[in-house]
This record gives C-alpha cells, structure tokens and sequence, in this order.
C-alpha cells in the first residue's frame, strides 16, 4: 500500500492504494470517474485514454504511482458544465459515435494530438487514431468530425 | 412528413460525449463481490474431479461454484448449454468453476487454488469430419435436451444439432436441362463480435427468492425469460435492467454470464455479484460467429439462366448451438441468395465441434451463406463467358417470382435489381480500363480491380414475435417513450422518437425515450436483434400515437363540442378542422382537462401499441415451404480495390452500397449504419479470423486477433438507398441494420478475380492468402 496525491481534472486527491493499481483502476473504481473506459488492459484498444501532462496515454498502461505529480485530464474534464468542448460539440455534430464505448478515449486521443499538431492533414489524423479501436462507426465520421474541427478552429481562431 | 427522412442527431448524445453514460461495466453497488472464472485448458475432457477446498478457505472469498452445483441448462432455441461444464468439458475456454469474492484480484488468486482433474478425450474440430459416423459425440445426449420442435431438427446419436431442408421443384430434372454445370467449396473460419465493452453482468438473488439484474444485453426479456425457464423461476419474480450497451452485433442476443452471477449471488449470501469479462475471454468464452463449409453446385443455360442449384452447408457451430441452430435455419432460407431459381436443394446442417460455440452475429448467417453464393455466381458467368453483371440481372427476383421457401415476390416486397444498377453504375462497372492505367499497373505491381455482389435479409425470428410501445404524457404536454428494445448505438430510439414526433405532429425534442430498460417498468419486446427493431418497434410507436390520439379527441371532442371526426391534431394542439381557432392544447389534455370552474375530464393519458408479426408461419420440415419473413431487405455492393501483387495487400479505394430500405426515417443514422457494417464485413473479408492450435485458441488478443482501424477504412464509402415502400411497415420501412456488412468479402473476392483472374474460395483474404494465390497461378 501507497499513499499518493493524485491530480486528476485540476483537483487533488488523497489516495492509499496497492502498487500494483492502474491509473484505469485509480480513476474507475476509486476516484469513480467511469467515463474512462476498459477495452482490452493490454494497451491495445485505446478505450482507456487519458491525458498526462497534455499527451495521450493508455491508462491501463500506466501504474497511478507513477501517475503522481503528473496533470492527469480524463473525458469528465473536457466540458465546463454544460459547455461542452469545441471536439465534443464535433462529435455530436458529426455523429462520430455509436454505442459510444470507444468515444471518451477516441475524444482525449484527439484532444493530446491537436494540441500537438493543430493543423493535420486527413492521413495525420487517421494516424492519430489509429490505437484507438471503435467497431460501430467506421472511423469515417470520426475523420470528419476531426476535419471540420480542424478547419473551424482555423476559422475563428478557437479552441476551447 | 417533416421529421421522418431528416437527419437527427442520437438522443443519447451528450452523455456519450462526456462519459456520462453509465454502461454496465460502471456500475457499483454497495456490497457488490466480483467474480472470476477457471476455464478448461482443453477442448475435449472429461471432468473427473474438482477440488475447490483451498479457494473456499481464502479470505475473501464468498462463494465457489462448480457445474455439480448448479445443475441448469440454458439455451434459445436448443437448451444444450450447462452455466458451468458439467462432466466434460467441450472447448478449451469453457467455464468449469466460478469464483465471487470481495476484490477481483481475490477472486482471481482463488481461482488459481482450484484443483481440477481431467481426462481428455477425442476431440472433433471440422464440421464435415464431425459427420462421420464414428466422429467422437460432442453431445451424447443430444436426444434428452428440450428444444423448439418442429422448427429445429437434431440427430440424436450424431454430432448434428439441427438439419434443414429447403426443397423447390426437381433438381435432378433441373440439373439435367443445363449446359453446364459448376460446382465448388468455400469456405469461412468463426470471427468474433468485438464489441469494445466486453460482456458484463451484476445479479443480486434476494432472500425473497427474487432475481435482480444488471446486464449488458440486447434483449433484457430474453434474458429474463431464458432465466426464467432455465431456474424454473417465475419470470415475475426476475427483473432485468439494461443499461448503455457498449456494442452488441448480435454477441449479446440471447443469454450469457447473467445465470452465472445469479447464482453466484445465492451461493454469496445474496450479495450483488459482478462479472466483467476479460478481453481474453470474449474472444475465448463467450460466443463467436459460426464458421462454415459450403458445397455449391449450380447447373446453368449457356443463355444465363440458371437451372438448379444444390447446395451443403456445414456449419461449425462449436460445442453448444443454443443459438446458433437458427442460423443454420435462416441460412436455408435465405440459402441461395436473391435469385429466381426454379429447382433448388439445401441441406444445412449445424454441427456441434470442440471450438467455442457460436451465436448470432450481424447478418445471422447471410454474410456466410452469401460469400459462398455470390463468389459461385461470379464464376458461373466467367466460365460462361458473360458479364457477371449481366448475369446477375438474368436471375435476379423480381415480381412474379417465387423464392425457394414458396413467396410470391410483388411490387412491394423491394428491389435488388435497382439495387444493383445502382451500385453498378456509381461504381462505373463497365469501365475498361486506359492505356495510361494499364501502364501503370504493370509499372507498379498494384493492379485494379471492381466486384459486384447483391443480398438479402429478412429479419430471423420466431413466428409469433411481438413488441409493445408505452406513450405517456408528462404535466408540459411533452410525452415519455416507453420501448424494451435496446439501443446500444444503431440509433433505434433516435428513430423511434422520430417516429412517434411524425405521428403526433409534434416537435421530436419533446418525446423523451426512456433508456433505463427494466423488464419491470417497460412493455415488453422479444429481442432486439435482426434488424426487427424499427420495423416493429416503429409499428408499435405508430400505434401508441394513434391510440393516445384517440384518448386526446375524446376528451377535445367533449370540451370544444366537436364530433371526434371533426377533431385534427397539429402543432400540438387538437382543434376543429374547419375552424382551427377553436383548440385544446397537448398541454391542457395531458394530465385531464380541468373547466375553468374545477370539473376535470379525461385524466393522464396513456398510449399503448402493439405489433406482432404477421402471416409467418413454421417451415414444412421435409422441403421448408412457408412464410419465414415479414420483410426482406435487398442490396448490393460494387466496390474498386487495388492489389499489390508484389505482397498480395488488398486496399478498398470504394465501395458503393445500395439498400432498398423502403423509406429512410432518418437520413444521417441510415448512413452511419453502412459505413460501420461496411468495414465490419471488410474485417471479415480481409483480416479477421479464428485459429487454433488443437483446438486451442490461438487469437485470443487484439494482437492475433486483427480488427480494422482507420488505416484500413476505405477511401470512399458510397451508401444509396432506393425506396419501394413496405406496405406493412412504419411509413414504408425496412430494417438495414445488418445488411451493410453482408456480401462486402464476396464482392472484394470478385473484384479480386476482376483484377487478377484468381478466384479465392476462403476468408480473410489476407495478403498472404492473396499473394500465394497469384503466385500458384503464375
Ligand atoms: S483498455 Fe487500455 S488500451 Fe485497451
Ligand atoms: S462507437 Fe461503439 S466502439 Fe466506437
């Protein structure tokens, strides 16, 4: 047992918690912040995707440990209460979802790789997501979702 | 009609986006145990002895279960599957023992304290070699076990769960008027569902012998009636809840973990228990798309016209078919594709291996029966030396003809034709190639290719399934939709919600379609599967609307003095037809008039509709004539691939995507569900596959196990939808939830032989398979 200060969405936690516990585990099952999702714990669905100081990583992957002293942002920490982000509203815009169990990963995918590389091309993004699994959609909406958010944020210089 | 036929937006959508929708995966509950499986190591074993002692005795640990224990067979269509093995073990991943305690990893550590002995015996894997007569028996008392008589026929004694026969006119009289006669195998491995929320369920058994539970299911009454008749418990005294699910395909028709962790929940002191299956065991433990052999055999004119076709099926339904016996059946059918065929013998047969047993999966056979149908009619018209195309359109059903199972095709029953010379032409089937192209292929090494192939899909079910809708009026004039049937993604209660708006001619922002699916609350609906939903579903909506329509004019009719056939609705209000000033609002009726001295009328209104199928009747077992379909949906796809003949890579640059769907209620989810169903059946055609190592499953990861991602998608996906309305259906429509992944490998084989002049028989094209199959004709 361990005892960490976890910093998750911009609030501190207080946590005591076996070594051996995931991020995934910390924020599903003790911080009950389920709007991270377990697709595979073998970092290969990308269900699971949540930022870490700003870049995307599979928190099934990652031990909370070493999550400590990092700025973790998962899905619950996009919108401002029912101001929704500008990537959520393109997800809605463009139905880039289905039965949505891939979305909050596919969402804080998106978000670490804009703030990266905030002008990609189609391929960039298809790229981008590549680690992250969804079986409903077909991509295709996604890509336009991203496309269109791409091109509106270069529109009115927008990001929120 | 305003909102029916727009685009709007999934109801559900703000919860998705923000990870406030709440899946069974989430779901905590104050005491709640986990539990945890043992599977058996091999495919083929007796259980000779299960020592649990030393799990028992973990801290922690609350309950320890074996098949012993609890003695419960459950099933669809043929109760033939044990909660836990029970004397054997059928495929290496069967649950053998079960654990609930305090903490996963508890349950986990005390799963690895269980001791079991086997002894294994002989194992059978392939359908056919499970035929034989002295195959090992994977069920030996096939002939004890209860299922649906007269519509499901096993052979006791042999490994076959069901036989079906479809006969049509002679086929030996057929045969002999034909110039030629073409005859091959083809041949598909199981494939998984992949949902990416794994299956999970909670149950709590209460003292008062009353079952709670929480599932990631399609059909929460299914469940509950399973269960009911597994436990022989009154389905009363079971409540099912559904919350989001994510990704069904068929995987979560039917019943899985939900009788496991109830009595788990009984064993624990009727603690809720939960169970979240791994990745590895979805792919290993819970059900998988059946695999299939087919023997086609086709006799045809040398004008085009094909004379009689005799076809075999052999489907791998693994080691259970409680489920999987339907789809030999709907496979029969459905069996030869959309043609007009005057003398047609199927024999299907679903047959019981040591593989992980099957279940529905999108397209309930179709995509199976149709890689093998269409790759054959291909190469029918090459050795005839026509156009597959015009083939095709000399075959085809159209109005007049009659199916193999005796259907009058009619105006009405939808257009494959249309369908393919819609797909055909968008995709510019025709068009040689230039010189310049030509040139760059040899250049290259990637070489271009188009393939066409249609389809059918009729919703599969029993004759008398039924679905019931609830409108009730909340106190503003807004209504709650009440359904049973699950949306987990195709956008069903979007649809739904459009539909009762349409009818009530009120805006679709203000029906609420209730998510919290609970078998207590809700009216009832038999499964959400085949594409049946909205069709049914719609059914029922239009008729909560009309009934609730009725309830307002009788009391309008009271309060303005009007006969009720003088009474019309719009913009929510009820008024005179000649004079529309003269009005009651939705509001004002909702919960009872009330006169302006006090006197009220009416009360909270209520709307109720019922839909059940109609005219469908149980198959002659001896030739399988009768109605099995309230409607058949057609399609086709022509799609252009390249080929990199130097690796044998097979990349999708379109693919076109025709469905007559009757009417399109909603625009935007009618097109989303082609794009996702095409790519799922491009993973079938080209990547995805069960292997094993002596029965051992060797794809259990997604490393092994490869679905596509957006690398794979293709460049363009073109979806049209033609519209010949359906009488019967809700404002003309048909279903097509399933439709958009049948038949996409076998128009990516054909566009590989387009390309190549190789015929492939077998799926997943991978690059391997396609580069050994152009370097052999070389
Ligand atoms: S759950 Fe972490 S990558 Fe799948
Ligand atoms: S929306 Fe279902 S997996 Fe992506």
């Amino acid at each position: 047992m361990k005892d960490i200060i976890l910093k998750v969405n911009g609030r501190k936690y207080n946590l005591r918690i076996d070594e051996s516990m995931t991020l995934l585990k910390v924020l599903r099952e003790e911080l009950e912040l389920t709007g991270t999702k377990e697709g595979c714990g073998e970092g290969e669905c990308g269900a699971c995707t949540v930022l870490m100081d700003g870049k995307a990583v599979n928190s099934c992957l990652v031990l909370a440990c070493e999550a400590e002293g990092h700025d973790i942002t998962t899905i619950e920490g996009l919108a401002d209460g029912e101001l929704l982000s500008d990537i959520q509203e393109a997800f809605i815009e463009h139905q880039a979802f289905q039965c949505g169990f891939c979305t909050p990963g596919m969402i804080m995918t998106i978000k670490g790789f804009l703030d990266e590389n905030p002008n990609p091309t189609e391929d960039e993004i298809e790229e981008a997501i590549a680690g992250n699994l969804c079986r409903c959609t077909g991509y295709k909406p996604i890509v336009a979702a991203v496309k269109d958010l791409v091109e509106r944020r270069g529109n009115d210089g927008y990001n929120r | 009609m305003d909102i029916i036929g727009s685009s709007v937006h999934r109801i559900e959508s703000v919860e998705k986006v923000t990870g406030e929708a709440r899946y069974t995966h989430d779901i905590k509950m104050e005491g709640m145990l986990y539990a945890r499986i043992l599977t058996s190591p091999y495919p083929h074993a007796k259980i000779l002895s299960i020592d649990t002692s030393r799990a028992k005795e973990l801290p922690g640990v609350f309950a320890v279960l074996t098949g012993e224990e609890i003695p419960y067979k459950v099933g669809l269509y043929m109760v033939d599957k044990p909660v836990l093995a029970q004397g054997k073990a059928r495929y290496q991943g069967e649950p053998v023992a079960a654990v609930a305690a305090v903490t996963e990893e508890i349950a986990r550590e005390a799963v690895k304290l269980i001791r079991v002995e086997y002894e294994p015996v002989q194992p059978v894997f392939d359908p056919v070699e499970a035929l034989k007569p002295d195959a090992p028996l994977v069920h030996e008392k096939l002939g004890e076990y209860s299922y649906v008589k007269g519509v499901f026929f096993p052979e006791p004694g042999t490994n076959v769960a069901s036989h079906i026969k479809i006969r049509k006119g002679n086929v030996f009289e057929g045969f002999a008027k034909a110039d030629r006669i073409i005859e091959n195998d083809f041949y598909l491995p199981q494939v998984n569902h992949v949902p990416l929320e794994t299956h999970s369920s909670i149950a709590r058994w209460g003292k008062n012998g009353e079952i709670e539970i929480w599932t990631s299911a399609q059909s929460p009454f299914a469940v509950r009636n399973l269960l009911s008749v597994s436990l022989g418990i009154s389905p009363a005294k079971i409540r099912v809840h559904v919350p989001y699910v994510g990704g069904g395909f068929g995987g979560k028709a039917g019943i899985h973990l939900e009788p496991l962790v109830a009595c788990l929940s009984k064993a624990a002191d009727n603690r809720p228990v939960k169970i979240v299956a791994t990745r590895e065991e979805e792919f290993n433990t819970l059900p998988v798309r059946q695999g299939l052999k087919a023997h086609i055999k086709t006799g045809v004119t040398k004008e085009g016209r094909i004379v009689a076709e005799e076809i075999n099926y052999y489907w791998d339904a693994g080691s259970y078919a409680d489920y999987g016996v339907n789809i030999g059946r709907a496979g029969a059918y459905a069996g030869a594709g959309p043609y007009d065929i005057d003398n047609v013998s199927i024999d299907s047969y679903t047959i019981y291996t040591n593989h992980v047993f099957g279940t529905a999966y999108r397209g309930f056979g179709h995509l199976e029966v149709l890689w093998a149908i269409e790759r054959q009619m291909d190469i029918a018209a090459h050795e005839l030396g026509m156009d597959p195309y015009d083939f095709r359109m000399k075959n085809l059903l159209r109005p007049g003809s009659i199916t193999i199972t005796g259907e009058k095709i009619n105006e009405n029953t939808g257009s494959v034709i249309k369908c393919l010379e819609a797909a055909a032409k968008e995709i510019g089937w025709g068009k040689p190639k230039t010189e310049e192209e030509l040139e760059e292929e040899k250049n290259t090494g990637r070489v271009r290719g188009k393939g066409l192939a249609v389809l059918h899909k009729a919703p599969a079910m029993p004759t008398n399934t039924g679905c019931a809708a609830i409108l009730k009026f909340n106190d503003d004039g807004t209504i709650n939709l009440l359904v049973s049937g699950v949306d987990y993604g195709q956008g069903t209660y979007t649809t739904l919600a459009m539909v009762a708006a349409e009818q009530m001619k009120m805006p679709v922002e203000k029906i609420k379609v209730v998510y919290d699916n609970d078998t207590d609350m809700m009216p009832y609906d038999w499964q959400t599967v085949a594409s049946r939903f909205t069709f049914m579903g719609g059914n029922a909506v239009i008729r909560a609307a009309d009934d609730l329509i009725n309830q307002m004019k009788d009391v309008a009719s009271r309060v303005l003095r009007a006969p009720k056939e003088e009474l019309e609705i719009g913009n929510e209000r009820i008024y005179i037809k000649h004079n529309p000033d003269e009005y009651l609002t939705y509001r004002q009726v909702a919960l009872g008039y009330t006169y302006p001295n006090g006197n009220a009328i009416g009360g909270p209104l209520i709307g109720r509709g019922m839909y059940i199928a109609q005219g469908l009747t149980n198959l002659d077992p001896k030739t399988g004539q009768g109605l099995p379909a309230i409607d058949w949906t057609y399609g086709a796809h022509g799609v252009e691939i390249e080929i990199d003949t130097n690796t044998g890579d097979i990349r999708v640059l379109k693919i076109v995507s025709a469905f007559d769907v009757g009417k399109v209620l909603n625009k935007e989810l009618c097109e989303e569900q082609v794009v996702g169903g095409v790519l799922q059946g491009l993973g079938a055609a080209i990547c995805e596959q069960y292997l094993y190592r002596d029965g051992v499953l060797l794809t259990r990861t997604f490393t092994d196990y490869k679905v596509p991602t957006s690398m794979d998608v293709p460049d363009e996906i073109f979806p049209i939808f033609i519209e010949t309305p359906q009488l019967d259906g809700p404002f003309g429509a048909r279903g097509v939830a399933e439709h958009p992944m049948i038949s996409v490998p076998s128009a990516i084989g054909n566009a590989v032989y387009n390309a190549t002049g190789v015929n492939i028989y077998e799926v997943p094209m991978t690059p391997e398979k396609v580069y050994f199959a152009l370097k052999n004709r070389a």
